[in-house]
């Protein structure tokens, strides 16, 4: 089967029990003061894409799940990943 | 009886020659500075991993290092015993590397603080520690961003005595105000369930000599008399 190439992206963030200062920050000092108190809550992370040339989709998507979780790209104890867009390069 | 400490050098390390310092002129111990690819395990009673910004901090503080082949020969270390220290980066590099539990996360106040704190100790039964008393409370700098100690499971860490050190203030007392970075708990200090494997965000080797402490104090060397009397006992 040909290779084709793919990206991931991936969004990493604090779990919702570790505080987050700079979501905290954001909404506190600059969303609050200038009027956006509609906003209850932010919290920031982590983006990473990565391109990678594999057979399928699925398998693009379980190499990046496995190298996030074995080289600890995230760090369980207190982050959470999310896949946010999978797509063929075109 | 000659015991032979090794310093583990990373890029960006930058309180490894500090380490040296204090182990070789100050205390007149054997020690070798060693780049993280060459270092071999078997020839050194214990290993020290020291301050700086490994791999520039990039992805999390200590996480690149904690994949280093230097840190598969710590690992047969911390299996036999022997001591493995790490202070400021390194402290986050064994968190990461799992040989710690739980992680350092950006300091509450999201800055970069480089201060003296106060440190009460929790545990002197450790390689880092033994050379105190339970309820000391020790004067040393902090300078780091990623400070704040995390864990799920504090009660566990309480229940295994795996918390050493905890910010104070100068009469021992844990307030939120004594508390620089934001940490669980106060948590400035913790080792593995064995005790030889100790992590700390403070630095004793920029408090070991009277001439450079605000109160002409040498607490910082207590931490480093700890490791060569736990050395010691575990030859003899």
């Amino acid at each position: 089967m040909a290779l084709q190439e793919f990206i991931v992206e991936v969004i990493i963030t604090n779990k919702e029990k570790a505080r987050d200062p700079v979501g905290e920050t954001i909404k506190r000092d600059l969303l609050a003061k200038k009027g956006y108190d509609m906003v209850s809550n932010v919290r920031s992370g982590q983006y990473l894409r990565f391109n990678l040339n594999t057979e399928s989709e699925e398998r693009a998507k379980n190499i990046v799940e496995d190298l996030l979780n074995k080289l600890r790209i995230y760090n369980p104890v207190t982050q959470n990943f999310r896949i946010l867009k999978l797509q063929k390069e075109s | 009886m000659s015991i032979k400490i090794a310093v583990i050098q990373f890029p960006g390390a930058n309180c490894d020659l500090d380490t040296i310092h204090v182990l070789k002129d100050v205390m007149h111990i054997d020690v070798d500075l060693i780049w993280h690819n060459y270092f071999k395990e078997s020839k050194y009673d214990g290993v020290i991993l020291p301050g700086g910004f490994s791999f520039g901090d990039y992805l999390r503080s200590g996480i690149i290092a904690a994949h280093s082949p230097a840190i598969d020969e710590a690992k047969i270390m911390v299996k036999d015993g022997r001591p493995v220290i790490g202070i400021c980066n390194g402290c986050q590099i064994l968190a990461e590397a799992q040989f710690l539990p739980g992680a350092f996360l950006h300091n509450e106040s999201l800055k970069f603080i480089c201060k003296w704190i106060n440190l009460k100790v929790e545990n002197n039964n450790t390689a880092f520690s033994n050379k105190m008393n339970t309820g000391d409370v020790l004067a040393l700098p902090i300078a780091h961003a990623e400070g704040r100690y995390f864990n799920d499971n504090v009660e566990e860490l309480e229940e295994n005595n795996q918390i050493v050190f905890r910010y104070s203030t100068e009469k021992g007392e844990l307030t939120k105000d004594s508390n620089p970075n934001g940490s669980l708990a106060n948590i400035a200090g913790i080792c593995n369930l064995e005790q030889n494997c100790i992590g700390l965000m403070p630095h004793p080797e920029r408090a070991s000599e009277a001439i450079i402490t605000p109160k002409r104090t040498t607490h910082g060397l207590l931490f480093f008399e700890s490791i060569i009397e736990f050395i010691k006992r575990r030859i003899s």
